[in-house]
């Protein structure tokens, strides 16, 4: 009974919404928007679920002086922090249990919440982010190394395409004359992206594509059923 | 039924019999073809003499209020978020800035709500041959035909990479992407978990199970438990390796991120759908030397999987591999039916190119919803 509910429910939504597709008309059409809103509702308790475990995990972690242990205190209080100022004044236009704060905005700027916002999560955030660059230059690094027929294309395209997305390449490529002017990198550039690029990337896509197909067939009928955490 | 409500108002009659038939002025307002009755197609033909235009339309009051004012010749505008089944009135005044003259047509239509969106028959059409294809090999296989599927390395090296974290005394870090559980890519990802975790329970291995979402950390509790039930060691169990991270994404992959440099798992699978993070993440990997099986059905993040990654499931591969995982033949089947729609693409795609090259422009019309 505990996995054969949830299946027929998977069932019945995976049928409503396939139909859905097709039926523009009333009450088909409005099914998939009141199905979205119906996740977010869930999803919405479901946070009270994420901050329990976020709590627990990292207390347990400290109880039992884990390796490491001060981390953990640093992630409850910086949660702390930023739930006690949203709940006393709030966050942008909505006010908190103390209302709008116009004091504190005013010494700071803006409110508590949005101040930690905007001058500590948000640098934090911009610093993970920008260490893709590096990240990028040392997989670049790796992938182009000359081994095999495979890489060394892999590495005269990116040549191609990194040169020719800068001023320098129109610069060197100049010279060739027009009748040979697909030669010129910009445009060698823009024919890889536009052709193997793109023709690559659709393949990958259409055949994603039907791999969905597949697996929502196989949830629809029951025959798969792992994610359920029951039998296969 | 369409009901289409055609008026035109010619300002003096004597003009109109002596004009010259290109130079007629022509607007109407129709229901647009095929939808959920919520929106109105205008369109107009008009003569060189105006030079701006006003689209007006007649509120509750009967009280006309602009809708657009774009200037074209020959154009149309479609309106959106109408109420369904209600008639609209419509008026378009034309102008003639220097001559000080101007023109007004009026016209009305009501708009209805479609049975069928005729412009997806050939979705539906697709749709109707790949699933029936998918049924077919799937009752094929229960009747216990053999079906050949073609080896997919990055699955088959899964209990290679739990046997060498079992044999260092590391554990596993799973990431089941960092979408939430209206992806099916995390359903995909949160079906090979299942499988993870029944390999790591019975080697004994720790599975750590980041998750972004709190609604996917709930299906992957249900998911890991019942694994470590089905093994036969529902007390190596452990609820809180499965945990809570945080909703934001950069957060999150810095969350991971120091889970790896700290815990330094033996073996990371990131499998499901990630964005701009999938570097960030498989290169920390790659530095703590763990070893790596990484899929998404997301194209631009598979060159970072394919660089640094040991091993990487390509699109599809991620949806297949639980069915590949399990080797249950009725899910086995459902992937040939699958490479039939591949074949059925295949030949669509160089039908299309002759069709076009013949000059048979219907073919690719039909695709289009072009009717």
């Amino acid at each position: 009974m505990k996995s054969k509910i949830p299946q027929l429910l998977a069932f019945l939504s995976g049928l409503v919404i396939l139909v859905a597709a097709f039926i523009p008309h009333t009450p088909f059409g409005m099914f998939e928007e009141t199905l979205t809103n119906w996740f977010m509702i869930i999803s919405s308790f479901a946070i009270l679920l994420g901050q329990s475990s976020l709590i627990q995990s990292n207390v347990a972690k400290i109880t039992q002086k884990a390796p490491n242990w001060k981390y953990h205190i640093a992630t409850l209080v910086s949660f702390g922090v930023m739930l006690i100022f949203g709940l006393l004044w709030g966050m942008e236009n909505t006010p908190g249990i103390l209302g709008q704060g116009e004091k504190l905005a005013e010494s700071l700027g803006s409110k508590p919440f949005d101040y930690l916002f905007e001058y500590a999560f948000m640098p934090l955030s911009s610093t993970m982010f920008s260490l893709l660059a590096f990240y990028i230059a040392s997989a670049a690094y790796r992938a182009f190394i000359m081994r095999t027929f495979e890489s060394n294309l892999l590495l005269i395209t990116a040549v191609i395409v990194m040169l020719g997305r800068t001023s320098f390449a129109t610069i060197l490529t100049s010279w060739i004359p027009d009748s040979l002017h697909f030669l010129r990198l910009p445009e060698l550039t823009d024919f890889i992206m536009q052709y193997p690029n793109t023709a690559a990337q659709r393949a990958i896509l259409i055949s994603a594509a039907l791999g969905v197909v597949g697996a929502s067939l196989r949830i629809i009928l029951g025959i798969e059923r792992s994610y359920l955490g029951g039998e296969k | 039924m369409k009901h289409l409500h055609l008026i035109l108002l010619f300002l003096l009659i004597s003009m109109v019999a002596f004009a010259n038939p290109e130079e007629i002025d022509t607007y109407y307002a129709e229901d647009a073809p095929w939808d959920d009755g919520t929106a109105v197609l205008h369109k107009w033909n008009l003569s060189a003499k105006w030079d701006s235009l006003s689209l007006q339309k007649a509120d509750s009051l009967g009280v006309y209020q602009e809708i657009f004012n774009e200037f074209s010749l020959s154009g149309q505008y479609k309106e959106t978020g109408l109420t369904p089944d209600i008639k609209h009135q419509y008026r378009l005044v034309l102008y003639n800035k220097e001559q000080g003259d101007s023109l007004t047509l009026f016209a009305e239509t009501t708009t209805q709500q479609q049975w069928f969106s005729m412009d997806k028959l050939p979705l539906l059409i697709l749709l109707l041959i790949i699933c029936s294809s998918v049924l077919y090999y799937i009752l094929s296989a229960r009747r216990g035909k053999e079906l050949f599927i073609r080896r997919i390395s990055g699955l088959d090296s899964i209990d290679e990479a739990i046997g060498r974290a079992t044999e260092k005394g590391k554990p596993i870090l799973y990431v089941p992407g960092i979408s939430d559980l209206n992806d099916i890519q995390t359903i995909a990802s949160l079906n090979i978990l299942n499988h993870v975790a029944m390999k790591s329970a019975e080697y004994g291995t720790e599975l750590l199970v980041p998750c972004r979402f709190s609604m996917v950390m709930s299906a992957a509790h249900e998911t890991v438990k019942d694994a470590y039930l089905k093994a036969g060691r529902p007390d190596a169990y452990k609820e809180d390796n499965i945990f809570y991270v945080t909703d934001d994404q950069f957060g999150f992959v810095a969350g991971v991120d120091g889970i790896m440099l700290r815990e330094m798992p033996a073996a990371n699978f990131f499998l499901g759908a990630f964005w701009a993070e999938s570097l960030i993440l498989t290169e920390t990997g790659f530095i703590t030397g763990a070893i790596q099986t990484a899929g998404t059905g997301q194209p631009h993040q598979l060159p970072f999987f394919v660089v640094s990654c040991d091993y990487t499931l390509i699109g599809e591969e991620l949806y297949a591999a639980s069915a590949y995982l399990s080797r249950d033949p009725q899910q086995l089947g459902s992937l040939k039916g699958q490479d039939f729609g591949k074949l059925l693409t295949i030949i669509l795609i160089l039908a299309g190119i002759i069709a076009e090259i013949a000059g048979f422009g219907w073919f690719k019309n039909f695709f289009e919803g072009v009717f």
